[in-house]
């Protein structure tokens, strides 16, 4: 009995170093070829990606592993795997503010054949003359509206040209609401599965024509369109299927839920909605946020991208070579660029680029062939994540209670909160 | 055997040690280092002294988020511990349904922190939406109290185990003698049973408290700090600190925060062993 016990305990033993040791075989992949592993940041297209990489690796018999980190957990999963001996070799960044944070480990893409197939220095995060990562793709966001509900309410969506006008429907509708059995608006939910359609995609629209008519300085920004914001922001929450006071526990989800179920016209969101709309799709459009600031008949859709690829500096330099190698690969051979315009349903701003299915992206497209220009993602400069949660509190405060001085509270925290934001982002 | 257990005792606390040593002794020092350092990942660190330590001291949301957990806990401790022992008190009193009863009170126990924080943020919000109050989101107040309810229904149960145990153990000619003296129901729990429980006080004192502090999916779950990080505790702003904000300072400034925080537990509950111990009795 003695003996067993102490076999089975040797074997435990035995065991456990095996497993520790088991994982060091792993990493260290650097042979001739080299290997890429990718950390990807969209769950949604997890399963195409591993089907391009597994492409990859038949046509050329180099490794590319790829990985998906979970929602919300990219920087977490970033950080534990940059630690590890097999680092990621591509991973993601999502702007300047991110590019911050890894910027040691941003390789310079200048000269690389991947960067010679990028549509122009507005898709790529350049600092200091160095390009640290390529936008790899390009989305849109308006407001999206039900055609089908809007006739129903006796209006169109041509009417709609200007803020004046929107808000003119918009309230028409809200006013018949009981009559006509749907609100507005849907609901301007500031959970956090959701407030960033506010604290960061509808905040972009006075900063960027703040960035246009002030120009840029870097920490400050003046508000010169705060009344504009808070204009726009009357309209959604005072218009929508539901009591203001309630916003601050209203999801991304009651929001689609309501657009889906018919319950409400308006929807601020972007190409990616497409999917979770899909049921309705033929009754919607997209249309200009107008904020009633600018040129509004020739305003276009907000098209950019926060999403930009940076390759690992540290790996070694044949895994950078065969990771620039696949990249390029992704954006021109027929295999890639299909896998990511038509599996992934992406819009690529690269040379080779096939035209997309996505709905929203086509009407985009079609808006910028008629001549309208497109308001850009300036987001992405916006100092920190507290900046956005801040905006986002002070609007959430509010739309509970929409005093004068609960509004001074939203441009404090958007103009004040910024210097601050700014100076503890970048310490002198 | 036991010359043979003497003899073979390095091997059998090897796998342990050795594990212990890889989970905890290694990455506690790592982390201690790293706590005077700047860094994007482990292997990066550049050492910067004392500067992180500088930082925090000057950090109201981290001075404010020891006030609330500081707070928190006293609330917490005191309402937990006495009515766990009330129920405890009532539930060895041979009621009929007495296991029934200790099942179900214990049962919140049962349920992740996570789940009990959305399930709870639901209720607390509706019910404040019926009164008219501002919702979670937006009342300091509210989170403070959820978070209190929250703790208060998922513990007790498990405390009240406790006591029981405890009050189990209390010999009943004790109990006996005091009734023969003619003590009234009062003295004896106050003179007898209260001195021969306090070794379950002792833990669940310490649980409670080591609990409170480290509370963390609770207050994630219910509040994640809103309003403006007024109901964020110590556990829930050192993360903040670290995954929240883009920069390598941040790295240092957490890591540093974790420190603190992990000498601060060490050393409160500590005191609270020490101070609790030296009241306990033999029968």
């Amino acid at each position: 009995m003695k003996k067993l016990l102490a076999l089975v305990l040797a074997g435990v033993m035995a065991f456990s170093m095996v497993a520790c040791g088991g994982t060091e075989t792993e990493g260290g992949d650097t042979d001739a070829t080299g290997s890429v592993y990718y950390l990807n940041f969209k769950p949604e297209q997890d399963q195409q990606w591993q089907d391009l990489a597994a492409k990859y690796t038949e046509e050329t018999g180099v490794p590319v592993t790829v990985v998906t980190a979970a929602s919300g957990e990219y920087e977490t999963t970033l950080m534990s795997e940059m630690g590890k001996e097999s680092a990621p070799t591509l991973f993601q960044v999502n702007g300047p503010v991110g590019l911050a944070n890894w910027k040691d480990y941003c390789y310079d893409l200048t000269g690389t054949d991947v960067y010679g197939q990028l549509l122009g220095d507005d898709f790529a995060l350049v600092e200091d003359g160095k390009v640290y990562g390529l936008a790899y793709v390009i989305e849109t966001y308006g407001i999206i509206a039900n055609k089908t509900l809007l006739e129903k309410a006796g209006h169109t969506v041509e009417e709609i040209t200007s803020f004046e006008t929107l808000k003119a429907v918009v309230e028409d509708i809200q006013a018949r609401k009981d009559e006509l059995g749907f609100a507005a608006f849907s609901s301007a939910g500031m959970d956090g599965s959701s407030d960033w359609r506010f604290k960061t995609h509808l905040a972009n629209l006075p900063l960027t024509f703040e960035y246009e008519t002030e120009g840029i300085t870097p920490g400050t920004v003046k508000g010169t369109y705060l009344d504009n914001y808070r204009n726009i922001w009357d309209l959604y929450i005072n218009n929508a299927t539901c009591d203001p006071a309630e916003l601050s526990a209203k999801t991304g989800n009651d929001a689609v839920t309501e657009m889906v179920e018919g319950k409400a016209v308006f929807y601020q969101n972007g190409t990616w909605a497409a999917g979770d709309l899909a049921a309705i799709i033929d009754d919607l459009t997209m249309i200009p946020l107008y904020i009633g600031v600018g040129d509004e008949a020739n305003q276009g859709l907000c098209t950019g991208s926060e999403n930009y690829w940076c390759v690992n500096s540290q790996a070694s330099q044949t895994d950078i070579d065969a990771t620039l190698a696949f990249l390029n690969w992704c954006v021109t051979s027929e295999t890639g660029v299909n896998g990511m315009c038509k599996e992934m349903g992406f819009v690529i701003p690269f040379a080779k680029a096939l035209p997309a299915d996505n709905k929203f992206v086509q009407e985009a497209d079609a808006m910028i062939a008629a001549g309208k220009k497109s308001v850009g993602w300036n987001f992405p400069t916006m100092p920190s994540e507290e900046w956005k949660n801040g905006v986002g509190q002070a609007l959430t405060a509010y739309a509970a209670d929409q005093t004068d001085a609960n509004w001074d509270a939203v441009v404090a925290a958007f103009v004040d909160g910024w210097a601050t934001e700014y100076a503890l982002a970048n310490p002198a | 055997m036991e010359k043979a257990l003497k003899k073979y005792s390095p091997v059998f606390v090897l796998p342990t040690l050795l594990a212990f040593t890889i989970g905890f002794i290694i990455p506690f020092i790592e982390g201690l280092y790293l706590s005077f350092c700047q860094f994007t990942t482990v292997k990066n660190a550049k050492f910067v002294g004392l500067a992180n330590y500088k930082y925090i001291i000057t950090d109201e949301l981290f001075l404010n988020s020891f006030k609330f957990t500081v707070s928190f806990a006293v609330v917490s401790i005191v309402l937990i511990n006495v009515i766990a022992l009330g129920l405890a008190l009532l539930l060895t009193r041979n009621l009929k349904g007495t296991n029934i009863f200790r099942t179900v009170f214990f049962m919140p126990n049962l349920i992740g922190g996570i789940v009990l924080g959305y399930i709870w943020q639901i209720l607390i919000n509706c019910i404040l939406s019926i009164v008219g109050q501002p919702l979670l989101a937006l009342n300091t107040q509210a989170g403070y109290w959820g978070l209190i309810i929250l703790t208060a229904w998922q513990q007790i149960g498990y405390m009240m185990i406790i006591y029981i145990a405890g009050l189990q153990n209390v010999p009943d000619d004790l109990i006996e003698a005091a009734a023969i003296d003619g003590a009234t129901a009062w003295q004896t729990f106050w003179k007898v049973k209260l001195p021969m429980i306090m070794s379950s006080i002792t833990v669940c004192v310490f649980l409670t408290l080591t609990n409170s502090f480290k509370l963390f999916d609770q207050n994630l779950a219910l509040t994640a700090g809103d309003p403006g990080h007024l109901t964020e505790m110590l556990a829930l702003n050192i993360y903040q600190t670290f995954y929240a904000r883009a920069g390598m300072q941040w790295k240092g400034y957490g890591q540093a925060k974790a420190v603190l925080f992990c000498i601060l537990v060490v050393v409160i509950s500590f005191a609270q062993l020490r101070a609790t111990r030296s009241k306990e009795v033999q029968a």
